[in-house]
């Protein structure tokens, strides 16, 4: 591992020459919040948000994305046999993304890069993408990342990761592919080790005790699956849900998804597009049956997906990385942290079972 | 015992893009009830060499997927000892069920697979198989009695015993395949339906589980119970099973739920953290005891 610095001044020159071999994507501020765009030529990410309001997600697994393609025109020899399209499978530089949002493309990656089964454009992504993490100085009141299998300097899922000083960055490398982008930039200033691995972890220290929100989640893979889905709190915890779907719309972690075709004229595509398991179509039988025909149903199993099925089927953690961005957009404050340890303390704790 | 744990690694090559269906072409379609919401479609594929890349046990499923349509997650009727075709039986349901049942031979369409688990058959060997179905859920089932009776499978099976019932004779699925296993004496056949005024109808007259009750052999190490149906005869069948001593690991169910992907990946078919598609469709009594309740 080395460390570059790179001063600020020669930030902006350094993107420019990654723009020849790279598409760059960075946070852009879109009215009062930022989001992750790609860049046009000349753009220069915006590092002045804590974090964006969408999670990166979307660079890897795009809200709509076309799968395949044919035509119905029955003039032509392929018709009604599905092809795959055009790959553009370009270099990603994610600039600025968060150490707790690269881990959430960890978590998911054990989703789509199967023993049985590979999916070629998750993973086709996943591949053409460099991390350019940027650790976080000032953590908010709802992220508790720390607790949650990441943290503000964690470095899993980053190929390179930024550190904010006055007037330049170090930059770990943490990775090959992390290397060849800082070459790529001409960054190259290596400096002396030991004094910036100090002042790194001066500033680590730093962030970690700005974080005040802790989860607990010892418990978790010790309960029975059924006891706990049988619990009695999920339908306090449900009572003010209105299945609206934000929190897994923003969430890094979520990643469930529909696929449909669409057809304009004889040309048609068949896409995936995010979905959620928020929603009543989501499980609905074509016979009019719904194994998650309640709010509660689906309140339910989002969180014993993320809090104990995914802990169950891997053994990785939860499937959450405390971005808090659940808890900053739920408009009726439904709070994981609070879920989580309901989850955690069920069985153990009598009196909190009310 | 161990509970069955059903292997669901996938035999024969696959195509890179586990989303990409293989081509075909409807060789056929069959109405098989006299309701005609059921049809039997036979599909050739159009590039001979993807039969083999479709190697299948019975019990899979497959993705059918019509351009412009979308897909449908369906059991393959046929048997993997029949070979030069796939055979699917479509209720007429919803978007790309009921247009399917417009199509005609030879319309293009596509099939993904072979997806999903498949019955226990190793496990099966030298034992006592009960089939049990209702409905048009006999679809594996006609895979699984076909696999049976092929003169290179039969000896592997001791007795194996059908019971299969529809609400009227009219519905029920390959009449004329059950007509012909009826004469056979290395197979046990108790049709039913749930009603006739049909005088001439020779075979039983009683709903699943009464049948069940009075026919099936007794449960013990060496027998094992297949249940496919409609939920409420699953739930009456299930007391039956009991008190005839089937344990929860030796009667298998093949579930359904609304599927996209089909390998895992969407995240809907879910039973705790087993998918339907992929861990699944075939799961022992034992196996779901241990899930929520999500199907």
């Amino acid at each position: 591992m080395t460390i570059i610095r790179i001063d600020k001044k020669d930030w902006a020159p350094g993107l420019e020459k990654l723009n020849s071999s790279y598409r760059l994507f960075g946070p852009v501020k879109e009215q009062d919040f930022h989001n992750f765009k790609e860049l046009a030529k000349g753009e220069q990410p915006d590092f002045n948000c804590l974090n964006t309001r969408l999670s990166p997600k979307s660079i890897v697994q795009p809200q709509s994305e076309i799968m395949l393609e044919f035509t119905l025109d029955e003039s032509q020899a392929d018709h009604h046999i599905m092809k795959e399209p055009a790959v553009n499978d370009k270099p990603r530089a994610v600039l600025g993304i968060r150490p707790c949002d690269a881990k959430a493309f960890q978590l998911v990656k054990l989703n789509f890069d199967t023993l049985e089964h590979k999916d070629v454009y998750w993973l086709r992504n996943y591949e053409a993408s460099t991390f350019v993490g940027l650790a976080c100085d000032n953590p908010c009141s709802a992220c508790f990342c720390s607790t949650a299998g990441s943290g503000p300097y964690n470095e899993e899922g980053l190929d390179v990761l930024l550190v904010n000083a006055e007037d330049h960055y170090l930059a770990k490398t943490l990775t090959p592919k992390g290397e060849a982008l800082l070459k790529s930039a001409g960054w190259q200033a290596t400096i002396e080790p030991g004094a910036a691995e100090a002042q790194i972890a001066a500033q680590q220290k730093s962030a970690e005790e700005r974080i005040q929100s802790r989860v607990y989640t010892d418990n978790l893979r010790g309960q029975v699956t059924n006891e706990l889905y049988e619990a009695p709190f999920w339908e306090e915890v449900a009572f003010a849900c209105i299945n609206c779907g934000t929190c897994t719309y923003l969430c890094p972690t979520c990643w469930c998804f529909d696929i449909q075709d669409e057809v304009h004229g004889c040309a048609g595509v068949r896409m995936r597009n995010w979905d959620s398991c928020m929603y009543p179509l989501f499980t609905l039988h074509g016979a009019g049956h719904n194994p998650r025909g309640t709010k509660t149903h689906r309140v339910r199993q989002r969180f014993m997906h993320k809090l104990k099925y995914y802990v169950d089927k891997y053994d990785n953690g939860i499937q959450c990385v405390g971005c808090g961005r659940c808890i900053r957009f739920c408009p009726v404050n439904i709070d994981i942290r609070d879920v989580i340890d309901k989850m955690n303390t069920y069985g153990t704790c009598q009196v909190d079972q009310s | 015992m161990e509970p069955a744990k059903l292997t669901n690694h996938k035999k024969g090559g696959r195509l890179e893009n586990p989303y990409l269906p293989y081509p075909v072409r409807i060789d056929d379609v069959i109405v098989e009830t006299e309701d005609k919401n059921l049809k039997t479609f036979k599909l050739v594929f159009l590039n001979p060499e993807d039969e083999n890349k479709f190697a299948y046990e019975a019990g899979q499923f497959a993705e059918l997927s019509v351009a412009g349509q979308g897909e449908i997650p369906i059991g393959i009727a046929s048997s993997p000892t029949e070979k030069g075709f796939l055979m699917f039986t479509v209720n007429k349901v919803g978007l790309v069920s009921s247009y399917m049942h417009s199509m005609q031979a030879g319309d293009i369409m596509g099939v993904r697979g072979p997806l999903g688990n498949w019955y226990p058959w190793e496990q099966m060997e030298g034992k006592n198989v009960v089939i049990i179905g209702g409905g048009f859920a006999f679809t594996t089932l006609r895979s699984a009695i076909i696999y049976m009776l092929d003169p290179a499978n039969r000896k592997k099976f001791n007795e194996i015993h059908v019971i299969y019932g529809a609400r009227t004779p009219g519905m029920l699925l390959y009449r004329d395949e059950l007509m012909e296993w009826e004469k056979r004496d290395d197979i046990h056949m108790h049709i039913t339906v749930d009603g006739t005024d049909d005088p001439d109808w020779q075979y039983n007259t009683g709903f699943v589980p009464t049948i069940t009750e009075q026919k099936a052999p007794q449960g013990n190490d060496d027998t094992y119970a297949i249940v496919c149906g409609p939920p409420i005869m699953i739930k009456f069948t299930q007391p039956v099973l009991d008190n005839l001593g089937y344990d929860h690991d030796h009667i298998i169910m093949s579930l359904e739920n609304r599927m996209k992907c089909g390998i895992g990946m969407c995240g809907r078919c879910n039973l705790g953290k087993e998918f339907v598609c992929k861990d699944g469709p075939i799961f022992t009594l034992l196996e779901i005891n241990q899930t929520p309740k999500e199907y």
